[in-house]
């Protein structure tokens, strides 16, 4: 198990380069620098900028840039940001809990809905809810975010009135930021008030990022439970006399989890980049939002910063996800 | 009265091509403590039957019959939770392929386990000395050990032997054994073919044996019933069958026997498959394949006839009906 590990880790590696250099190339694509879009329309003079661009280190060539980047992530500096001159490595870490609070809102939505409706989906296969449940999953799969996180709020938020627009919390609140998670915060802040209001907050942006990964989840359980119920050792279990849902939990749900856990896994990563667009639609203080605005000022250290930030909690989360396999699965436990 | 009673039996499976009857008019008994032989080809319908007794043909699969009784009790008129109640506990399956019949996500010993724990056959507490006494019986070894294995770990040999146990946890009063060793190494086959008989004289169930092995029934059955395309087309006691069979299918099987082709070149085969859903013949169902096929074969399907107990489904059975003395 540990030799598995530190090979696992040891791909990570060449993986964090390529998100490096990816990110770093791809950033300086785009017309324009941090420079010029601090800058403006007002006319200051080159002279001034070509200062500003030394000091950045952005006068250098392409290659010593990157090197240069390279052999600072290597110290363990992710960089500062040009326009706020806070370090990224803090901003991060103040902005992602909103992130985290988001996501695992989502996912948890997602595999506690779309995981029970695919086994009622595969065991009454054929029927009505089988077909209704899979053409509204193709749907959902298929749902550009924007347009449904703007609808949600309309028919919600606007004609409803039953959940709040945008934000975290009521401004009528102030919670001391003790994890940064809202959730927990209010909880132990003790102000029954806020922490409805915090829900109420998460109820839209969880159903908006979590509709995809359930849709994805419905289907896979779906397909991977239709599989499993066909086995023989399905036919054993009723032959013992076991009851129906004994058979398709404990029996059927444990073998058909592995394909599950691994699109769970994979949906993180798109979960992640969803997370992007969903808190640019609510307002929601995460990282999304902080990496959308550094593209728009082209904080690089920002940009660069916290793409490799999420690229490594999407390689943690598959490895993690490889390691509940053996969990799950006693034939792959080594 | 006997234990399990059968008459017109029929499983149909509504297919795109139309309603395949994989069984059709399948009479059975079977009495406390009697080993029956089912005989037949692969698709003739034996594994359906056994199924339809366990109530376990998937849905859309339809089973309907005059009779269908277990010690007097009518199986089609109980509740599905009824049903359960007495299936794995009074009626008991060991199926083909033991490596996929058993869960790979659980221990075995946690298997066999369920099958007590579902059917209160013993307190909670004891479970785990009876899961440890039922592998003595089988014959595992190092029960204690074995018991915390998953199926993977072990042979196929073995999982047989757990698969045999956790059919016998609860004292069933019937044990039906699907082609318990076709998966088997031919060493390990008549093992667990000895421990299926010795469990079943100990213990005094009725087995019904399901195979294609006439060889495995002339040494344990003590009666036979041959199957074919569904149907039953020949029942006898065992001496009486090998001795004198009736239903030309039958005397094709046993001429298929090496140990009864001495003298032949070439071992004789029954030309041809049993037929499936698209080409059921009209009149006798074995007819294209019959060596002594007559018009009358071809135009009329043969009912079954015959005295009780030497019945067969045949226009022309080929002895006279061995006597059966009282």
């Amino acid at each position: 198990m540990l030799r598995y590990l530190l090979r696992r880790i040891g791909m990570i590696v060449p993986t964090f380069v390529a998100v490096t250099f990816l990110s770093f190339m791809l950033i300086r694509l785009v017309p324009g620098d941090p420079i010029e879009v601090r800058a403006g329309e007002h006319g200051v003079p080159p002279e001034r900028l070509a200062e500003f661009r030394h000091q950045f280190g952005l006068d250098q060539p392409l290659w010593k840039q990157f090197l240069d980047y390279e052999a600072q992530l290597l110290h363990g500096d992710f960089g500062t940001s040009i326009v706020t001159q806070d370090s990224v490595l803090h901003a991060f870490f103040q902005l992602f809990p909103a992130t985290i609070e988001l996501s695992v809102c989502a996912i948890l939505f997602a595999v506690l809905v779309g995981m029970p409706l695919g086994v009622i989906a595969a065991v009454k296969r054929g029927s009505g809810f089988d077909y209704g449940l899979m053409g509204i999953s193709v749907t959902g799969a298929s749902m550009p975010i924007p347009w449904w996180g703007l609808m949600m709020i309309l028919i919600f938020s606007v004609a409803l009135g039953w959940t709040p627009v945008s934000g975290r919390i009521s401004d009528a609140y102030f919670i001391d930021p003790v994890t940064g998670f809202m959730l927990i915060d209010c909880w132990w802040s003790d102000d029954a008030g806020a922490c409805t209001s915090a829900a109420s907050h998460l109820i839209l942006p969880t159903i908006v990022l979590g509709t995809i990964p359930l849709a994805v989840v419905a289907r896979m359980t779906r397909s991977a439970m239709l599989e499993v119920l066909s086995e023989d050792y399905i036919r054993t279990a009723r032959a013992k006399g076991l009851g129906g849902l004994r058979v398709v939990v404990i029996h059927a749900l444990r073998n058909a989890l592995i394909p599950v856990v691994t699109v769970i896994g994979l949906q993180v990563g798109s979960l992640l980049s969803g997370a992007i667009l969903t808190e640019t639609i609510f307002s929601w203080p995460g990282v999304g939002h902080w990496l959308i605005e550094s593209i728009q000022r082209r904080d690089y250290p920002v940009l660069q910063g916290g793409t490799l930030l999420i690229a490594t909690l999407v390689m943690l989360v598959n490895l993690g996800v490889d390691m509940t396999y053996g969990f799950l699965n006693p034939r792959i436990r080594r | 009265m006997p234990l399990l009673e059968i008459r017109n039996l029929s499983v149909e499976f509504p297919t795109a091509r139309g309603v395949f009857r994989a069984v059709d008019g399948l009479e059975m008994t079977l009495d406390a403590g009697e080993i029956l032989g089912v005989v037949g080809e692969s698709g003739s319908g034996k594994s359906v039957t056994m199924l339809a007794v366990m109530g376990l043909i998937p849905y859309p699969g339809r089973v309907r019959a005059d009779v269908m009784r277990f010690d007097g009790t009518d199986l089609l008129g109980l509740s599905p939770r009824q049903r359960r109640s007495l299936v794995g506990k009074d009626i008991a399956m060991v199926f083909q392929e033991p490596m996929t019949s058993l869960n790979p996500c659980y221990t075995v010993g946690w298997q066999i386990g369920e099958s007590l724990r579902a059917h209160n056959a013993v307190p909670k507490s004891a479970v785990r000395d009876r899961v440890i006494e039922l592998f003595r019986q089988v014959g595992i070894p190092a029960p204690e050990t074995r018991l915390r294995a998953f199926p993977h770990q072990l042979s196929g040999g073995m999982n047989q032997r757990v698969m045999i146990a956790m059919a016998i946890s609860c004292n069933p009063r019937l044990l039906i054994a699907d082609e318990p060793t076709t998966a088997l190494d031919v060493t390990i086959q008549k093992q667990i073919l000895d421990l299926l008989i010795s469990l079943q004289r100990e213990r005094g169930m009725a087995l019904a044996l399901i195979t294609h092995d006439m060889g495995v029934v002339a040494e344990t059955a003590h009666r036979v019933q041959v199957m074919y395309a569904g149907q039953m087309v020949e029942e006898q006691r065992t001496d009486a069958l090998f001795a004198a069979p009736r239903h030309p299918y039958t005397a094709a099987l046993l001429d298929a026997l090496p140990e009864r082709a001495v003298g032949h070149a070439r071992l004789p085969t029954i030309p041809g498959t049993v037929p499936g859903i698209d080409d059921r013949p009209a009149g006798c169902l074995f007819n294209p394949r019959c060596r002594f096929t007559t018009e009358r074969c071809v135009a009329e399907p043969p009912p079954l006839a015959g005295p009780a107990g030497a019945r067969a489904r045949c226009h022309y059975p080929l002895d006279a009906p061995v006597a059966v003395t009282a």
